[in-house]
């Protein structure tokens, strides 16, 4: 398919814009632009096709299953995008005075009410912008934690499991700590032995994932927790997969400090191919004086932001955080109200259907129930037939399925991830677990037809490895010369504007 | 509920194949202890029709009738009919990364042609697949420079936006940095000043126009930046860059920005996107998603996520950034608003903006407002005296129907009559002869 850029031809625009009869004031000419960008040049109903087209080529949780493990692609309810174009909303600017924005702060406020219910916690920062801000968000706090009682030199170090997402051991980095890597056991816990060995005085503290990326609740959380305590370090807990245990178990009562929630997982904000995401931290109160600027303050049911705030680290964000995804978030947690338990419980109950029904063709490595996900391993196939978790995920392609997440957690080798959500219907599960089934037996009958998968998508397999090698990440307009004479064109028609 | 498919019958086949009796006992791991032995106490689910009800009422106490000259960062700019419908594809709204590129050729292909366009726009070699926002992005940018010259302090102009250099001193003790700011003369940043602040330092930021709405002499910046070898970075505006020039062209080795004002709403703050775009040297130390051009197993071109060795996936404890999910959808967004607009309507909003801007700032000199900074050009905003508090200033324009822009006061000292007013294409003539009677 033809980039936009390739499709464009000089003279053609698709939106006008405003001309008052009023003179241009003169850009002094050294700070004035001297060739025109080369921006494609259609009209509209061709800019609309194109964007069609390109959706076309694409698969979204709308298409069909999507179970990409530890991303939770659940349905997005379509009133929620109805709602968040409301013209009280879509048309609020963020830097109003307060008294222009009381939907907007009660909505807000609201909104962390029930954050604080879900996690057990005592106060809320909407502002990270995704996970991994609130990650760094958290992070920075247990600086400010115990820079605020004389500590922050000593205690220098970050438990992390080697199970954990990688944003974990990234923010570790990015907030000038120092990564303590902890095993995992034969059952998929941490492993406590060698978590002993490390916590000591210069431990800041933990993060981790719970339920983990193995999709498995840790079973001696509390003795974890009574490690931590005992040398007063901090407990930071990923929500990433928080969809498993929403009014079931509450990180805060497990005795997190902090956790961040992926509102675009758990509570429903479509991921629009990569973004916008949404991680506001709920806290334990010995924290809350840390949090960002500003806060939200509810006088008796009129809202102000405070910014008065003398312990705060600051601000990781403009603004009170991504508006448009908490007006979706709460939305979708006013529609299940105290049923977001359901909500987690047929989450887990899809997920364990389907281990149940595909253990015995896939590898297993911890034998348990799981959470709202489960890791299987192709390294059988991969031994017997010469398929491997990649060629599975290309061939479930062909059946009309999203593939799982592949290769991760890096501790179960030709790890295939999946996370059904409890969006699914049955029929859907099945026919997910009717095709691993399928794609099994024919690894051994027809290994080329897995190998060479996928048949039925807009392109075959692509070329990892050339592209990093090429680094072509922008159209090359320069080996394209019909592109270029417009450009040029463009240039002279501005002279004789 | 509604969003849920499961009957009894097929709760108690699915149990009957899990071999367990109740829902319960899939939690049999979590400790008796750390259960939640009671229901969730939050408000009765409500229908889709009460959905609506409640948060039209939330929406509809929010004030947004008023005519807006307010800034700072965020913009009153129209968005095209075409960016709602793209946006509302299913297919790309509800869409993840695209980790699967044969699933995600359309994600992936709008996301190449986004970084085609800020490329083409900021004058650089390469950009990421977009930041958090116009803050964040700073932020990234300051790791960026650090780790390519291997020096810690960064220079940030007083005269950039008060939101960027506090999100840039957050972040700054987490990555080993120190920020040194340097004041404005005037309403705008002097080079000299600025070469003698930028000894040492890794990088200098400053933003063009300033976030006075000024002109900064950015050429004299960024050689002042180059001078003492500390790498130049422009915090710049989009539509901006039809008229003035790209930052590449005057020697920067990023810029930065906050997409907002190319094709989404305000939206109370966001969710927006911030665009870092790099000189070609700086690829393998930039922050967060990056597609590539390549061709697939028949030899047919196609899109992949690529460098992914950065990322925190794969790197771990050693990647350029923590980053993950970003902001793809508000980015494609700011692409099909360019898109539409092409190089002409580019030019042609930039046109508009300031000459409805010079028109405003004329007329409210002449009723009196004066200039803060007379002498300065400036883009689509400009500061006045209000020759009282501005905070009254505003308040009784507003009772007027006329919110008349953002009290410099908030963030610079000795300001406090002053208000910033932003003057986008969506403003007539009419209605900026209404704020000036507003504030007169």
């Amino acid at each position: 398919m033809k980039l936009i850029f390739e499709k464009s031809q000089p003279g053609r625009r698709g939106i006008g814009v405003p001309k008052p009869d009023l003179p241009v004031p003169e850009v002094p000419s050294e700070l004035a632009r001297k060739e025109a960008p080369r921006l494609p040049e259609l009209a509209e109903p061709e800019v609309l096709r194109h964007f069609t087209e390109l959706s076309t080529r694409n698969f979204g949780i709308d298409t069909g299953f999507y179970p990409l493990g530890s991303c939770t692609m659940k349905y997005n309810p379509r009133i929620n995008e109805r709602l968040v174009g409301l013209p009280g909303f879509a048309g609020l600017h963020p830097l109003v005075e307060d008294d222009a924005a009381q939907g907007a702060l009660e909505l807000e406020w609201r909104l962390q009410e029930i954050l604080l219910e879900v996690t057990g916690l005592d106060a809320v920062s909407l502002q990270p912008a995704a996970g991994s801000q609130g990650e760094l968000t958290g992070l920075m706090l247990f600086h400010a934690y115990f820079r605020d009682k004389g500590e922050d030199e000593q205690r220098r170090k970050i438990v992390i499991p080697d199970t954990a997402h990688g944003t974990n051991p990234a923010s570790v980095t990015m907030s000038g700590y120092e990564l303590t890597p902890v095993k995992t056991d034969a059952r998929g816990n941490i492993d406590v032995e060698d978590l002993r060995g490390k916590v000591d005085e210069h431990t800041a503290g933990l993060m981790l994932t719970n339920p983990s990326t193995l999709g498995l609740f840790d079973e001696n959380i509390e003795e974890i927790r009574d490690i931590f305590r005992s040398v007063d370090a901090l407990m930071y807990y990923d929500g990433a997969n928080l969809n498993a245990v929403c009014g079931i178990s509450r990180p805060g009562d497990m005795g997190f400090d902090v956790v961040h929630i992926n509102l675009h997982k758990t509570f429903s904000q479509p991921h629009g191919g990569g973004g916008p995401g949404g991680g506001p931290i709920a806290v334990r109160d010995i924290l809350e004086p840390f949090l960002p600027v500003p806060v939200i303050v509810n006088d008796s049911g009129t809202f102000r932001l405070d910014y008065d705030r003398p312990k705060t680290i600051g601000k990781v964000r403009a603004f009170t955080g991504p508006f448009g995804v908490f007006v979706r978030s709460y939305a979708f947690m006013r529609s299940y109200g105290p049923g977001l338990r359901e909500m987690s419980e047929v989450a887990v109950l899809n997920a364990n259907y389907m281990l149940a029904r595909l253990k015995n063709d896939y590898d297993l490595l911890y034998d348990r129930l799981c959470m709202h996900e489960f890791v299987l391993s192709a390294r059988n196939l991969k031994k017997e037939h010469g398929v491997n978790a990649l060629d599975v995920a290309k061939r479930l392609m062909d059946y009309g399925f999203h593939p799982p997440t592949v290769y991760f957690p890096l501790v179960v080798p030709e790890a295939l991830m999946i996370e059904p959500t409890e969006s699914e219907a049955k029929e859907t599960l099945d026919a997910f677990c009717d095709a691993m089934l399928a794609i099994a037996r024919e690894a051994a009958d027809e290994p080329e037809l897995v190998h060479d998968a996928p048949h039925s998508r807009p392109v075959k397999r692509l070329d990892e490895v050339r592209a990093a090698k090429e680094q072509i990440v922008r159209f090359r307009f320069e080996e394209h010369p019909a592109e270029q004479r417009a450009g040029d064109r463009e240039l002279e028609l501005q002279k004789g504007a | 509920m509604s969003y849920l498919s499961l009957t009894a019958a097929d709760r108690d086949a699915m149990l009957a194949t899990i071999g367990v009796a109740s829902v319960d006992e899939l939690f049999r791991d979590i400790p008796p202890a750390m259960r939640y032995g009671r229901a969730l106490d939050v408000a009765p689910a409500l229908t889709e029709a009460e959905l609506q009800r409640h948060l039209e009422e939330l929406a509809g106490k929010n004030v947004v009738d008023e005519i807006c000259f307010l800034g700072a960062g965020i913009y009153d700019h129209y968005v095209p009919a075409v960016v709602d419908a793209v946006l509302q594809r299913g297919e790309l709204l509800t869409a993840y990364t695209p980790y699967q590129p044969e699933m995600s050729q359309g994600v992936l292909q709008a996301i190449f042609e986004y970084q085609t366009a800020v490329c083409e726009l900021t004058g650089m070699d390469v950009s990421n697949a977009s930041g958090y926002d116009g803050t964040t992005v700073a932020a990234d940018a300051c790791f960026v420079a650090k780790h390519a010259t291997g020096k810690s302090k960064i220079v940030v102009t007083e005269a950039t936006n008060p939101q960027v250099r506090q999100v840039v001193k957050t972040y700054a003790p987490g990555f080993g940095l120190e920020v040194v700011e340097v004041p404005h003369e005037g309403g705008t940043t002097d080079p000299a000043r600025l070469r003698d602040a930028a000894q040492g330092a890794a990088a200098v930021i400053f933003q063009q126009p300033n976030f006075f709405g000024i002109l900064e002499n950015a050429p004299e910046l960024a050689a002042a930046a180059n001078d003492a070898e500390a790498m130049p970075i422009a915090h710049v505006d989009l539509v901006s860059l039809g008229v003035l020039e790209a930052p590449g062209k005057y020697g920067c080795a990023m810029a930065i920005g906050e997409g907002q004002s190319a094709g989404n709403a305000m939206s109370y703050g966001g969710p927006h996107y911030g665009f870092l775009a790099a000189r070609s040297d700086l690829i393998r130390r930039l922050p967060g998603r990056i597609v590539g051009e390549t061709v697939d197993a028949a030899g047919d071109r196609g899109y992949v996520l690529t460098l992914q060795t950065r990322e925190q996936h794969i790197r771990r404890e050693k990647a350029t950034s923590n980053i993950t999910t970003n902001q793809t959808l508000l980015a494609l967004a700011g692409l099909v608003h360019l898109s539409l607009l092409g190089p002409r309507g580019l030019r042609e909003l930039g046109d508009t903006c300031m000459a409805l801007a010079a028109y405003a700032k004329e007329r409210l000199g002449a009723a009196g407002l004066e200039p803060v900074f007379s002498d300065k050009a400036t883009f689509k905003e400009f500061a006045i005296h209000t020759g009282r508090p501005a905070r009254d200033a505003l308040g009784d324009a507003r009772a007027k129907g006329v919110y008349a822009g953002y009290p410099l006061g908030r963030d610079y000292a000795g300001l406090d009559d002053a208000l910033l007013v932003a003057v986008t294409e969506k403003r007539t003539v009419e209605e900026i002869d209404r704020l000036v009677e507003a504030l007169s």
